[in-house]
């Protein structure tokens, strides 16, 4: 009997180490192709980091050490650490993403809400606030440039009809404004997606909580905050960090909206430009290094604030 | 096989042989151009293989000037002997210099034929690396009806300018016209603010960012002038959207006749004489004016030109086509196909190009001014954001023209760290 159990024992242990190795046999393509497209450009722009690599003769480069980030001279410091550009655009970056994703939360839950009532047509109205997200963000940024163009931008000349501004706004020069344009380029293209993604996990949630409340006779408003709002909760932690990981590595809008401009440079706008513009890849790459730490720190930040969050309920 | 077959197997690989041969006799060059400019190159160079016997190669490229140069470096860090000729922006001479062949042993002196700006800045180091195909300036484009309407003359200054628009936008928008502006520009942070910007401070004699011996000179009275005087502007004269024109933007206002004055390159001539254009008929251009009496008309040199590479195995026929395209014959067949500006002086006061490009204005080319580039090599991409952020946060009152000017002047000498 005991040999028996041994003998079952052993052919279990067996047949889960063939399923391991199949596993992995099934896996290893997959794990050859990541390696290939997303391990090995992540450890060269690493590597790429230290060097003082020029984009003209990439294999004249040689091993810095830290002088990307961080270095001293008689001058002063220099480096990126030590570069105000560099910061400005982190805060530029941090500001847009957390503007913007907390516009697309709010406006996208409220929208999911309504979407998800019962009415003819809703089918059609779903697919048609998805237009703005299926659009291309090169085009649509284009378009909003010309949309808000101070002197013959449709966006002014409502205004100006309506009698709200007597002349043109100049939405994406004025520094101040361009970053609010921005933002709502964003909001507009990316709320749909939001909507979307908080429509699925409204269509999950148990109905019989709803049916009990409405039993109770407890007002809408306290439906949403003690029912709707905790049962969405792990949905709502989902879907901002797929926008935060988005918007943190924001490039084309602001490309496209203000070009080369200092006041709303983002850090992936910061590190193209060094990497292509001014042809330092050693700096740019540094710069990207430390883009994709600073997301990493944001996102280990955002999870440990909603998992405490999470445990508390 | 049967005999009638294989003798034709024969007879094909002795035609292939011959076919070989005779690429072999002839020399094969290889030019990479723009891919606007390529139909017109292709029938200039035709004339050269007529002339010569030997083939040409085509090819062209991404049409985005900055994809088209990381594409080049890549070419040239690998020393490739694939291209002879490049197609190179004016911008760049400074940036690929080490790539290109120095050309002068094969100029006989034919680059004396060409506006000295532009031949001043395709000479690195005392090497001449590359000859203009054609040209661009920075340009001033005005209202003729509304000038003569006031009775106004063309400005000769920058403050004429100034008071002349001004003057028309008041007693217009007096009369109803709200739209209309006095100038409009590039004012957006990128290179074209740069070009422009360049242009004012060039106008008041200020200088260009850095001199021809590398150092850096914008910290100076009469750039700070310059820059009062644009800042001015802001809000006045030119609609504050103008801190986010690029050409287009710029077209766009003034060819729908809402501004006076319309700082521009030479391509939107022939769009805003376009038939069916609000302003067709109606405008003139001059040079960028000067600052004061004491200072100079101006335009920022653009435009594009050819070079050889260094890694060319046929370097001395590359130059030779070179010079054919570059020679008053070939700049004027090339001009004539598609309306650009000559570098060649005698072409100036041709009838043919007159009649076709009134654009050509040699006043223009002569007094143009070039770029920091060949100076500032690699780093000018920098050295350019640098200046456009600067005078950016002028325009926009962020910073007034002594503040942003010093700390310009810091900022470059971080960039320069190590030498250009």
């Amino acid at each position: 009997m005991e040999s028996a159990a041994v003998e079952t024992g052993l052919r279990y242990t067996r047949m889960r180490r063939l399923r391991t190795r199949t596993a992995w046999l099934f896996l290893l393509p997959m794990l050859v192709v990541l390696a290939a497209v997303a391990g090995w450009p992540l450890i060269r722009t690493i590597w790429f980091g230290f060097t003082d690599a020029q984009l003209s003769d990439l294999a004249a480069a040689e091993f810095i050490g830290l002088a990307n980030y961080l270095d001293w001279d008689d001058a002063g410091y220099f480096g990126l650490l030590a570069d105000p550009d560099w910061w400005l655009s982190v805060w530029n970056t941090i500001r847009f993403a957390v503007v913007s994703v907390t516009a697309e939360t709010v406006l996208g839950l409220a929208i999911a809400m309504a979407l998800n009532v019962n009415f003819p047509g809703k089918g059609l109205l779903r697919t048609a606030i998805l237009v703005p997200w299926a659009i291309p963000t090169i085009v649509s940024a284009r378009m909003w440039n010309w949309m808000l163009n101070d002197q013959f931008g449709i966006i002014n000349d409502i205004l100006m009809k309506l009698g709200i501004i007597s002349t043109g706004i100049p939405w994406t020069a004025d520094p101040s404004y361009a970053t609010w344009a921005v933002i709502m380029v964003d909001v507009w293209k990316t709320t749909p997606f939001m909507a979307l993604l908080l429509l699925a996990g409204l269509q999950s949630l148990p109905t019989d909580c709803y049916e009990s409340a409405r039993v109770e006779g407890i007002k809408p408003i306290n439906t949403f905050l003690y029912v709707t709002l905790p049962l969405m909760w792990p949905v709502i932690v989902v879907a901002v960090i797929f926008r935060l990981l988005d918007a943190l590595r924001v490039f084309d809008l602001i490309y496209v909206l203000t070009a080369g401009s200092k006041a709303t440079m983002s850090m992936s706008v910061y590190a193209r430009q060094q990497l292509i513009d001014f042809q330092e890849v050693g700096y740019g790459s540094a710069a990207s290094t430390l883009l994709f730490l600073t997301i990493g720190i944001l996102m280990l930040v955002y999870l440990k604030l909603t998992r405490s969050k999470l445990g508390k309920d | 096989m049967s005999r009638f077959q294989s003798s034709r197997c024969v007879l094909a690989l002795l035609a292939a042989v011959f076919v070989l041969a005779g690429s072999v006799r002839a020399a094969q060059l290889t030019m990479y151009v723009n891919p606007i400019e390529a139909p017109y190159v292709t029938e200039c160079v035709k004339e050269w293989m007529r002339q010569t016997g030997n083939e040409v190669t085509i090819l062209t490229g991404p049409a985005a000037s900055s994809d088209v140069l990381a594409l080049y470096q890549q070419q040239l860090a690998a020393g490739t002997s694939d291209v002879d000729i490049y197609e190179v922006d004016v911008i760049w001479p400074g940036l690929l210099a080490n790539h290109l062949l120095d050309l002068t042993p094969y100029s006989e002196g034919r680059e004396k034929l060409h506006t000295p700006p532009v031949i001043a800045n395709n000479t690195v180091n005392g090497r001449l690396v590359a000859m203009p195909l054609y040209l661009d300036a920075g340009m001033m484009y005005y209202r003729k009806d509304l000038l003569d309407k006031y009775n106004k003359p063309i400005p000769a200054t920058w403050p004429e300018l100034t008071a002349t628009a001004k003057a028309i936008v008041d007693a217009e928008r007096a009369a109803g016209n709200q739209r209309l502006w006095g100038l409009v520009f590039q004012g957006r942070a990128y290179e074209g603010l740069t070009c422009t910007a360049l242009e004012w401070i060039d106008a008041y004699g200020g200088g260009t960012i850095v001199d021809a011996d590398g150092k850096i000179t914008v910290n100076n009275p009469a750039a700070v002038q310059a820059l009062k005087e644009a800042a001015s502007w802001i809000g006045t004269i030119t609609p504050e959207g103008a801190l986010n024109y690029a050409e287009e933007e710029s077209r766009g206002v003034f060819q729908s006749g809402d501004s006076v004055f319309m700082r521009n390159w030479p391509y939107a001539w022939a769009l805003a004489e376009e038939e069916g254009s609000p302003v067709k008929g109606k405008i003139g251009i001059m040079p960028v004016p000067a600052g004061g009496p004491g200072g100079k008309s101006t335009g920022a040199l653009g435009g594009w030109g050819l070079a050889v590479s260094k890694y060319s195995k046929n370097p001395e026929l590359a130059a030779d086509l070179l010079f054919y395209l570059t020679s008053a014959e070939g700049q004027k067949k090339f001009s004539l196909l598609g309306t650009y500006t000559p570098s060649v002086v005698s072409l100036f006061s041709d009838p043919e190009i007159q009649a076709k490009n009134p654009v050509a204005i040699l006043e223009v080319f002569n007094n143009a001014v070039p770029r920091p580039a060949g100076v500032t090599g690699s780093k000018y991409n920098r050295v350019s954001s640098e200046f456009y952020n600067a005078v950016h946060a002028v325009l926009s009152k962020k910073s007034t023209p002594e503040d942003a000017l010093r700390s310009l002047e810091a900022s470059l000498r971080r960039v320069s760290r190590g030498g250009w």
